[in-house]
């Protein structure tokens, strides 16, 4: 069976699965934001249920209009911390407690591998790089998993990506999941499991794995799973707060279709406006103007990605006319971007930097854009209108190439520095 | 049952923020979400349409974020249903847990001319174009799910049943 197989056949007391397969599963963590929480909370109330299913399994994260952006977002943000009140939810994450979550859960260690998490959020999927069944639903679907610690799953088939060969400069996760979805299209791996896999996988830190996995569901995948190892362990071992179980796929495991990836060939990439699938290398983007670079999000917003982009930045400044905008993830991730220094070196380079919010990644709020405005963004879609008016635009690459662009004032690479 | 109305066109790909942007998503009102529906498309759009049109798409419907917001926004702009060769995998569910129908058919994108009256019969999967005279086939809905899409969706039906 693949890892996928495991955890749902582990998850619904079965022997084996096959995809296809329909099976109910019990949950091991369920998550909402203020933006879907409301509506799983309205909808458990309207069932007139008392308590949610286990009070410690429930994550609700006040992260993508807060701090509070206007008076209905702080609504939405106090609907949350009163049914967290109510419930005696543990883990409600607010205020300056708060971080995205899909950087802030793995990093408490409330996600595990071998877990099944479901999260009122698309990019729940993140935490399969850690070897998670994790995948985003609706309210509704949050709402009924509340009241009854499960959920109902069709078993997916899986695609297995292989990736081989040595890095060139500049060149990670997210260049890595750009390439894929631009190969494979934005519903490439509609309904299915992706799997990551091979020697660059291997030796990939975590930041890159969780960056990839993230970006699963931009090629319509359930989930992006990556077979946990020793990097994983020594990611998971000292956080987690309960106990896991390691699930791999099996050598003779079933795969609709194996796709292997020579990255010697793959240059840092860049989606273009307006679809993730819209991938060029770099050197074939010409000349693009930009009024506005962020870096952060659950894509790109770790420590790694910032230590990348400062260590560029350092001792430059951002383009004339350029808003360079960092948003630090997690408490933790601004700490520790403090103490080395990033948030000077920001600073100094004339960045804005921005609490942990998702905010600007869709839109919200911090960094939303004028009609005609042009931003590139580590974070992780480029829809019309994703970053504010429907007539601006926004490209997509990783955190070396933002940095660099906000130097040079249009997208480029370090090397032109 | 049998939806009934007027074809409205869009292309492959519709993402879940042009079905109802995230500038909106400060509120989950089922009325002030319908307003905004599809805006980034078609700013007009929730003020053309009447109740029980149908919109017919490209493939990957409703792709993009877990938001329940955007079928809850179809729904109470009127829509009757959608139609699509395929919808993303979020969206889809969250459709029927909201009682919003769809079809997943891929012969209509081409076929089916915008503003076109066209009628669907949930029962046989039958899709036909009155305009036309053309007749295309879907899965249909069965019984269970036509009785919570009546009911208003998941939540509405799961409580009459207690």
């Amino acid at each position: 069976m693949t890892i996928a197989e495991k955890i749902l056949a582990a998850h619904a007391g079965l022997d084996s699965v096959e995809p296809g397969q329909l099976v109910e599963v019990d949950v091991d963590f369920a998550l909402g934001n203020d933006i879907t929480a409301p509506i799983a909370i309205k909808t458990f109330r309207q069932t007139k249920v008392n308590a949610v299913f286990d009070r410690e399994k429930i994550a609700l994260v006040a992260d993508h209009f807060v701090p509070n952006k206007d008076i209905m977002s702080a609504e939405q943000a106090r609907l949350l911390r009163e049914f967290a009140a109510e419930q005696g939810i543990v883990h409600h994450y607010d205020g300056g407690e708060s971080g995205v979550e899909h950087v802030l859960l793995p990093e408490k260690g409330l996600v595990l591998p071998g877990d099944v998490v479901i999260g009122a959020d698309s990019h729940t999927c993140t935490y399969g790089a850690m070897g998670t069944f994790a995948t985003g639903v609706g309210s509704t679907d949050l709402a009924a998993t509340m009241i009854t610690g499960k959920t109902w799953f069709k078993v997916p088939e899986s695609i297995k990506f292989v990736y081989k060969g040595k890095l060139r400069p500049w060149v990670g996760g997210k260049d890595l999941i750009l390439y894929t979805i631009g190969d494979i299209g934005v519903d490439g791996a509609l309904y299915m499991a992706m799997e990551f896999t091979g020697p660059v996988i291997d030796s990939m830190s975590m930041a890159g794995r969780f960056t990839m996995s993230n970006m699963a569901i931009e090629a319509g995948g359930k989930v992006g799973l990556i077979n946990p190892d020793n990097t994983t362990l020594n990611y998971v071992t000292d956080r987690a707060v309960r106990d896991f179980t390691v699930y791999r796929s099996d050598e003779d495991g079933r795969y609709a279709k194996v796709i292997d990836y020579d990255c010697s060939k793959i240059e840092p990439q860049v989606a273009c406006p307006h679809l993730p699938e819209n991938t060029k290398g770099i050197s074939e983007l010409g000349n693009v103007p930009l009024d506005q670079v962020v870096i952060g999000s659950c894509t790109n917003g770790r420590l790694e990605d910032l230590a990348l982009a400062a260590d560029i930045i350092s001792g430059r400044h951002v383009s004339k006319g350029l808003r360079l905008i960092v948003l630090p993830t997690t408490p933790t991730v601004y700490i520790q971007a403090l103490e080395k220094g990033f948030l000077t070196t920001f600073l100094n380079s004339g960045a804005v930097i921005g609490p942990p919010t998702c905010g600007p990644c869709l839109g919200g709020h911090m960094g939303v854009l004028a009609k005609g405005e042009r931003a590139l963004s580590t974070t992780n879609r480029n829809f019309v209108g994703r970053m504010g008016h429907p007539e601006s635009e926004v490209y997509l690459a990783n955190p070396a190439i933002a940095a660099a662009s906000a130097v040079l004032g249009r997208i480029g690479s370090p090397d032109e520095l | 049952m049998k939806i009934k109305g007027k074809v409205w066109k869009f292309g492959k790909n519709i993402d879940t923020d042009v079905i109802i942007p995230a500038r909106y998503l400060n509120t989950s009102d089922p009325e002030e979400l319908a307003k905004h529906c599809m805006e980034d498309a078609d700013p007009d759009f929730s003020k053309k349409i009447n109740p029980g049109d149908i919109i017919v798409a490209g493939k990957n419907f409703g792709c993009g974020s877990s938001r329940e917001h955007a079928p809850i926004a179809l729904k109470a702009a009127g829509i009757g249903c959608v139609i699509a060769p395929t919808f993303a995998r979020i969206f889809y569910r969250n459709a029927f847990n909201m009682g919003l129908p769809i079809f997943e058919c891929d012969k209509t994108v081409s076929a089916l001319g915008e503003g076109d009256e066209v009628e669907v019969n949930a029962d046989t999967g039958e899709i036909r174009d009155l305009t036309t005279g053309d007749v295309f086939r879907a899965q249909p809905i069965p019984p269970f799910m036509q009785e919570l899409i009546a009911d208003g969706g998941l939540i509405p039906h799961v409580l009459k049943s207690l």
